[in-house]
C-alpha cells in the first residue's frame, strides 16, 4: 500500500496533452528529482507548477505538475500528475524517469484501488470507476459517472438503514425486555417495512437488466444467406468500409465486428460468414463460428434478399433460429419483390435496402423498438451492472421475503430477525462493509437502556 | 509455600476460576484481601437476564458453580423474552446477597485440593517473562506455576459521589494500589473503566401503594441441570416499578456540574447499556420518563436496591432526585449511590485460552479484561480455571468458538475487538444465538467440561440420558401418524385445512405454527421430562431456521480453519490498507475467521490476506 506508482492517465497518442500521474508517500520528492522549476516539497498543496522535465542536463518537455497532498486526493496520498506535450515518445520518456527515480508502473486499475482501500471510495464506486474508464457509448459513460458519485451505494445504504433500524429495534426489546418503554414491534409494522424494502430491491433489480446493457450493450449477429447483402448492411450502418464487400459469394469469413450507437446505446454488429453447406474448409470454419456467435446473440438479423424466393436452406435455418431474439430483415426492397413471407412464423418483418441513405432507418427503429432504448435512456441510472451486485441483491430479497413469510406465518420475532440480518450483510457486502459493531452503535444511540 | 495454580481475588470470577483449577485434582490457593466478601454481589442483586441467563446454564453445563449456588439462594425467578421465540429466552433471579455467598463459600471449602488464604497481594514474582508467585502485604511470598488474576474492579479502585472521591473498593475494602503499576511496568496497556451503582432504599419508607408490583413465575425454573427447584414458587419476594418524571429531570439538570461524570471528576469510560441516571436524561432530553425498579437485596437485612438510578450526584442532590419519585417521596435512603473508577488491562493483550500475551502462565479473568457483570466475570474466570489445568497436563487449551457459547463469544469479542468501555454479553452480540439457548447449554458444553475433568462422572450421565430421550423422541414422532381416525381435538381446533385424510407424521404436523408439542404428547409411548420435549419440539420447529443459521456457521468454520501462522510479517503483506496492518498486528488473529471479526478490516482486506497465505504457505499448510 505504501508503494509509489505511476501511469500515463490519457489515451497514448492521441490529443496535445498526456497526463503522467503518480500516487504514494514519495512521489513529490520523485517528481522534485526530475523537475526544474519551484521547490515541490515547498509549494501549496493543489497548486500547478510550470517547469520542465530534465534528465541530469537534459530538458525533456516543458510541463505544468500538479500538485496534491494527502488526505484531500484520489487515492487519499500524495498524489503529482505531470501534463506533458503529448507525444508517445515524450510521455514514455517522463514515465521512464519516474520509475528509474522509484516509482513502480500501476496495474491497470491500482489508481482506483488505492482509493477504495484508503476508504476514499467503496466498492461500487472503485467499480464504477472502473466502468467509467472503459465504458464506450454515451449512456455507459452517464451511468457510470453515476455510480461515480456513489448514488447506487446510496440506494443500497438507505435500504441498509431501514434494515437496521428494524433490527435495532427488534434486538432491543430481545435484550432489555423488561423496559417497558422501548417501542413495540409487532408483526403488521414488521410487513409495512419489509413490503417496502422488497418493492425497493425489487425495483433495483428489474433495472439491472438494462445496466447490463448500458454497459456492455447489445451484441447484434448479421445472418442469412452469402450475398443477400449482410456486409454491405454492415457498412452502411456503419458509414465505412470495415467488412470487406465483393459480388463473389463466400468472401466474409472472418467475424468482423464493428459498433454503432443508436440511442445512446451501444450496438455491438457482428457480421457472420454466410450460413450454407460448403466443402471449402476456411470457409467452412468460418460458417461453424457463425453459429457459435449465433447462440451467444442477444439479437439475430436474418437477411432475405427481396429479389429471391426463399430457398429450403434457408427455411430450414430459420426454424433452428427459435431460441435467439430475432428480425426479419428484407434487403433489397427497392428491387422487384419475388419474396413471400407469408408461410414464415416471425412477426418482426422490415423492409429496406442499402442504396437510399436512409433505407436502414426502419431497421434501426425495430431494434430500439424491441430493446425499449429509449425508455431506458430516460430511467434513473441506478443500475446493477455486475453479475456480484446482482447476486448479492437478489440474495437480500430472498431473505427479505422468507421474512414477511415468516412474518405472515406469526414466527417468533427471533426467526424474523435471521432473515433480516442475513439481508443486511448481503447488502452489506455490494458495498464492502460487513460491519457487527454497527448494529450495537445504532441500538445504543437509538435507545435509552440499562440499569 | 508452593502451589501448582494461585488464583488473586474472591469474586465470581475468582470462586470459578479456583474450583475449575482445584477440581482438575491441582493444589490450589484462592487469595483475598477479605474472606467473608467472597462472592460478594456489590452492586446488581440479580443473576441471570437476557444472554447472562444462557451464560449460568453454559456455565452449569462445563461443571461451574455460578448456576447451582444461584438455585440455593434466589428470592424471586422469572424466564425473560417467553414470547419472542426460544433463543433469546434467558432466566433472571433475584440473588439473595448474603445467602449466595455463603452457599458459594460452602462450596469451595468442601473442595480438598483447594486452599482459601486472606492475604492483600501486592506484587507479582516474574522471571523471564514467566509468572512465579505473588508478595503480600504480609511480606509472605506464595510460588506457583500458574498464576490467574481476577481482581475485579479493585485495581486503583476510586469511588466517587459528587466532587467527592476515596480511595477504595466497593463496602470501602482497601483498593490495590502497586498491582497496576507492576502490570503496566511488565507491558500490560491499562485502561481506566467506570461503573456505578443506585441507591439502597429503607423498605419501610415506601409507598407500594403507588407502585407497579413485578412478580416471579409461578412455573419453577433452575439454572442448573442437575437440581431440582429448591423454592417454593408462592414464597417469592416482589420487585416493584418505579418512574422518574419531569421533576427529577429538572432535578438533575440543574445539578448536572456538580455531577462526578459531568462535573470533570471521573476519567473512566463508562458501560453504554448501563449508563447513570444523569447520562439517561441528557443524551435522551425528549423522554419524558425512565424506568426503575425496586428490588430485595435479602432476606437477612432490609435494603431495596434502585435499579436504574445509579448516579455520581452529592449525597444532598441524591435525596431530592429520590424524593422526586412517585412512592418514594418519603423514602429513607440507606446508601448512597456511587461510581466507581477502576484499572483493567487491554484484552488484545490475551490470548483466546485467557493467558497473557505478555507474561508465560498468567492468566486474567473478570472486570480486570474490561467486562461487567457477576455472569461474564463467572464464564472467564471458569475458563482460565480450566485452561490453567489444561496447561499444567499439557493439553491444548478449551476455546470454545462462537457458534458453540455465549462464552465463547464474549472471549473471542475481547480478544479480537478489545473494548473500550465495560463489556456486557447482548443476545445481539452473538450471530448464531438460534443454536445458544437456554435449553440445549448442556449438549452444547458438557462433553468438554467432562473431558477436561470438571464435569462428574454423574453429570455426564445425565447429559447421556438426555441425548439418548431427545433421539428416541424424535423418532417416536416420526413413527406416529396421524390421521382423521385417530386426531385429537386439541391439534383438529388449531389445524385450518383438513389435512389429515391421508395422514401425516406427528413429525411434519409439528412444524406447522398452529400445532405445539402439548398437543402431541397424548400419542407418544414413553413419558418425556419437559426439557426433552421442549429441544426436541424447537429443534422441529425451527428446522429451516436452525438450518439457515447452520449454513452460516460452516461458512464461519471453513475460515476458522484456516489458520494464520503465528510468525507471520503484516508488513511483508502488500496493499493492505493501513489501519486493517495496524490492527492485525496488534490483535494478531489465529485464524482468518477471526481476522474477518476485527473492526477496520475489511472484506478486500481479507482476500489479500488469504492470497498472500495461500501463496506463501501453501506447501506447509493443510488449509482447504
Amino acid at each position: 500500500m505504501n508503494e509509489n506508482i505511476c501511469a500515463i492517465s490519457t489515451a497514448l497518442g492521441v490529443g496535445a496533452i498526456s497526463i503522467v500521474r503518480s500516487s504514494g508517500p514519495d512521489v513529490i520528492k520523485i517528481v522534485k528529482k526530475i523537475f526544474q522549476g519551484d521547490d515541490l516539497e515547498k509549494v501549496n498543496t493543489h497548486t500547478i507548477n510550470y517547469g520542465f522535465i530534465v534528465d541530469g542536463e537534459e530538458k525533456i518537455d516543458e510541463v505544468l505538475v500538479s500538485v496534491m497532498r494527502a488526505p484531500n486526493t484520489f487515492t487519499r496520498e500524495d498524489v503529482v500528475e505531470i501534463n506533458c506535450h503529448g507525444g508517445i515518445t515524450t510521455t514514455n520518456k517522463v514515465l521512464e524517469l519516474l520509475i528509474i527515480n522509484g516509482c513502480r508502473l500501476a496495474e491497470p486499475g491500482e489508481f482506483s484501488k488505492k482509493a477504495f482501500l484508503n476508504g476514499r471510495i467503496d466498492l461500487v464506486e472503485a467499480e464504477g470507476i472502473n466502468d467509467l474508464i472503459l465504458s464506450e457509448s454515451e449512456e455507459a459513460r452517464k451511468y457510470a459517472i453515476n455510480r461515480v458519485a456513489g448514488n447506487l451505494s446510496r440506494i443500497i445504504i438507505d435500504q441498509r438503514n431501514i434494515l437496521l433500524g428494524i433490527s435495532a429495534e427488534l434486538e432491543v426489546n430481545f435484550d432489555f425486555p423488561e423496559e417497558m418503554d422501548n417501542p413495540e414491534v409487532t408483526h403488521t409494522k414488521l410487513h409495512t417495512e419489509l413490503k417496502k424494502i422488497e418493492e425497493n430491491l425489487k425495483d433495483l433489480l428489474s433495472h439491472s437488466q438494462d445496466g447490463q446493457i448500458i454497459k456492455n450493450g447489445i451484441d447484434v449477429a448479421i445472418v442469412g444467406k452469402p450475398n443477400v447483402g449482410k456486409s454491405s448492411i454492415l457498412n452502411h450502418l456503419l458509414d465505412q468500409d470495415k467488412a470487406i464487400v465483393t459480388d463473389i459469394a463466400g468472401t466474409t469469413r472472418d467475424i468482423v465486428e464493428g459498433s454503432i450507437t443508436l440511442s445512446g446505446i451501444k450496438i455491438n454488429l457482428i457480421d457472420t460468414a454466410g450460413i450454407r453447406d460448403t466443402e471449402d474448409i476456411v470457409e467452412k470454419i468460418g460458417v461453424d463460428k457463425s453459429k457459435e456467435i449465433l447462440s451467444q446473440a442477444d439479437l439475430a438479423i436474418y437477411v432475405l434478399n427481396n429479389n429471391e424466393k426463399i430457398d429450403a436452406e434457408e427455411i430450414s435455418f430459420l426454424q433452428k433460429l427459435d431460441n435467439v431474439k430475432k428480425i426479419l430483415f428484407i434487403n433489397k426492397d427497392d428491387l422487384e419483390s419475388k419474396i413471400d413471407t407469408s408461410n414464415l412464423e416471425i412477426s418482426d418483418i422490415v423492409y429496406g435496402n442499402t442504396i437510399d441513405e436512409k433505407g436502414l432507418d426502419n431497421l434501426k427503429n425495430k431494434i430500439i423498438e424491441m430493446f425499449n432504448l429509449n425508455e431506458i435512456k430516460s430511467k434513473n441510472y441506478n443500475f446493477l451492472s455486475n453479475a456480484r451486485q446482482i447476486a448479492l441483491v437478489r440474495n437480500s430479497l430472498e431473505s427479505i421475503e422468507n421474512a414477511i413469510k415468516s412474518v405472515e406465518e406469526e414466527m417468533p420475532l427471533e426467526m424474523i430477525s435471521v432473515d433480516i440480518k442475513k439481508a443486511y450483510d448481503d447488502l452489506g457486502e455490494i458495498i464492502g462493509a460487513t460491519y457487527k459493531d454497527e448494529l450495537l452503535d445504532e441500538l445504543f444511540s437509538k435507545f435509552c437502556l440499562g440499569k | 509455600m508452593k502451589y501448582d495454580i494461585i488464583v488473586v481475588g474472591g469474586g465470581h470470577a475468582g470462586c470459578e476460576a479456583a474450583a475449575a483449577a482445584s477440581k482438575q485434582g491441582f493444589k490450589t490457593a484462592l487469595i483475598t484481601s477479605n474472606k467473608t466478601n467472597i462472592a460478594d454481589m456489590p452492586c446488581n442483586p440479580s443473576i441471570g437476564g437476557t444472554a447472562k441467563g444462557i451464560v449460568v446454564r453454559e456455565i452449569d453445563a462445563l461443571g461451574g458453580l455460578m448456576g447451582v449456588i444461584a438455585d440455593k439462594s434466589h428470592l424471586q425467578i422469572k424466564m425473560l423474552n417467553s414470547g419472542k421465540g426460544p433463543a433469546v429466552k434467558s432466566l433472571r433471579a433475584q440473588g439473595d446477597k448474603i445467602t449466595y455467598p455463603k452457599n458459594m463459600v460452602k462450596a469451595l471449602e468442601s473442595i480438598k485440593t483447594l486452599d482459601i488464604l486472606e492475604e492483600m497481594v501486592e506484587d507479582l514474582i516474574v522471571e523471564d517473562n514467566t509468572i512465579k508467585g505473588v508478595v503480600c502485604d504480609s511480606k509472605k511470598t506464595y510460588l506457583c506455576d500458574i498464576l490467574i488474576l481476577t481482581t475485579g474492579t479493585y485495581l486503583k479502585s476510586k469511588i466517587l459521589v459528587g466532587s467527592t472521591h476515596k480511595e477504595e473498593g466497593p463496602h470501602g475494602e482497601t483498593s490495590s494500589k502497586h498491582l497496576s503499576d507492576k502490570l503496566r511496568k511488565l507491558g500490560f496497556e491499562i485502561q481506566r473503566l467506570k461503573t456505578g451503582t443506585p441507591q439502597r432504599i429503607d423498605p419501610n419508607t415506601v409507598d407500594y401503594s403507588k407502585l407497579t408490583e413485578e412478580l416471579g413465575d409461578m412455573q419453577p425454573w433452575t439454572f442448573s441441570f442437575d437440581i431440582e427447584p429448591q423454592y417454593d414458587v408462592n414464597e417469592q419476594r416482589k420487585c416493584y416499578l418505579v418512574y422518574t418524571n419531569e421533576k427529577t429531570h429538572q432535578i438533575i439538570r440543574d445539578n448536572l456540574t456538580k455531577s462526578a461524570m459531568y462535573g470533570g471528576y471521573a476519567e473512566g469510560i463508562g458501560p453504554r447499556y448501563c449508563p447513570s441516571i444523569e447520562d439517561k436524561v441528557v443524551r435522551f432530553a425528549d423522554k419524558e420518563r425512565h424506568q426503575l425498579f425496586l428490588e430485595p437485596e435479602s432476606d437477612f437485612y432490609p435494603d431495596l436496591y434502585l435499579q436504574g438510578f445509579s448516579t455520581s450526584m452529592p449525597i444532598d442532590v441524591q435525596e431530592q432526585m429520590v424524593h422526586s419519585l412517585v412512592g418514594l417521596e418519603d423514602a429513607k435512603i440507606l446508601k448512597y449511590a456511587y461510581a466507581i473508577e477502576y484499572d483493567a488491562i487491554n484484552p488484545l493483550q490475551l490470548m483466546p485460552s485467557l493467558e497473557t500475551k505478555v507474561i508465560k502462565n498468567l492468566f486474567t479473568a473478570g472486570q480486570i479484561n474490561g467486562t461487567s457483570g457477576y455472569e461474564e466475570a463467572a464464564g472467564q474466570g471458569l475458563i482460565a480455571g480450566i485452561n490453567a489445568g489444561l496447561k499444567l497436563k499439557g493439553k491444548d487449551p478449551l476455546i470454545l468458538k462462537r457458534n458453540e457459547s455465549y462464552i465463547g463469544v464474549l472471549i473471542d469479542d475481547l480478544v479480537t475487538k478489545g473494548t473500550k468501555e465495560p463489556y456486557r454479553l447482548l443476545t445481539s452480540r452473538a450471530e448464531y444465538r438460534l443454536i445458544l439457548r437456554h435449553d440445549n447449554a448442556d449438549l452444547r458444553l458438557r462433553r468438554y467440561g467432562y473431558e477436561c475433568g470438571v464435569v462428574t462422572e454423574e453429570q455426564y450421565n445425565n447429559l447421556l440420558t438426555k441425548e439418548a430421550h431427545i433421539e428416541s423422541l424424535t423418532q417416536e414422532l416420526k413413527t406416529i401418524t396421524i390421521n382423521n381416525n385417530n386426531v385429537s381435538k386439541n391439534i383438529l381446533s388449531s389445524l385450518e385445512i383438513d389435512c389429515l385424510s391421508s395422514g401425516i407424521s406427528a413429525y411434519n404436523l409439528l412444524k406447522r405454527p398452529q400445532v405445539k408439542m402439548e398437543h402431541l404428547v397424548e400419542y407418544l409411548q414413553r413419558d418425556y421430562t419437559p426439557e426433552v420435549l421442549e429441544i426436541v419440539e424447537i429443534s422441529i420447529k425451527y428446522e429451516g431456521y436452525i438450518a439457515k443459521t447452520i449454513r452460516e456457521v460452516e461458512k464461519m468454520l471453513k475460515l476458522e480453519s484456516k489458520k494464520i501462522p503465528k510468525d507471520i510479517d503484516y508488513d511483508k503483506i502488500q496493499n493492505l490498507a493501513s489501519e486493517a496492518r495496524q490492527k492485525l498486528k496488534t490483535v494478531r488473529p489465529a485464524t482468518v475467521a477471526q481476522a474477518t471479526r476485527i473492526s477496520g478490516v475489511n472484506p478486500t482486506d481479507i482476500s489479500i490476506l488469504t492470497v498472500y497465505l495461500k501463496r506463501e504457505y501453501s506447501k506447509d499448510s493443510n488449509n482447504e
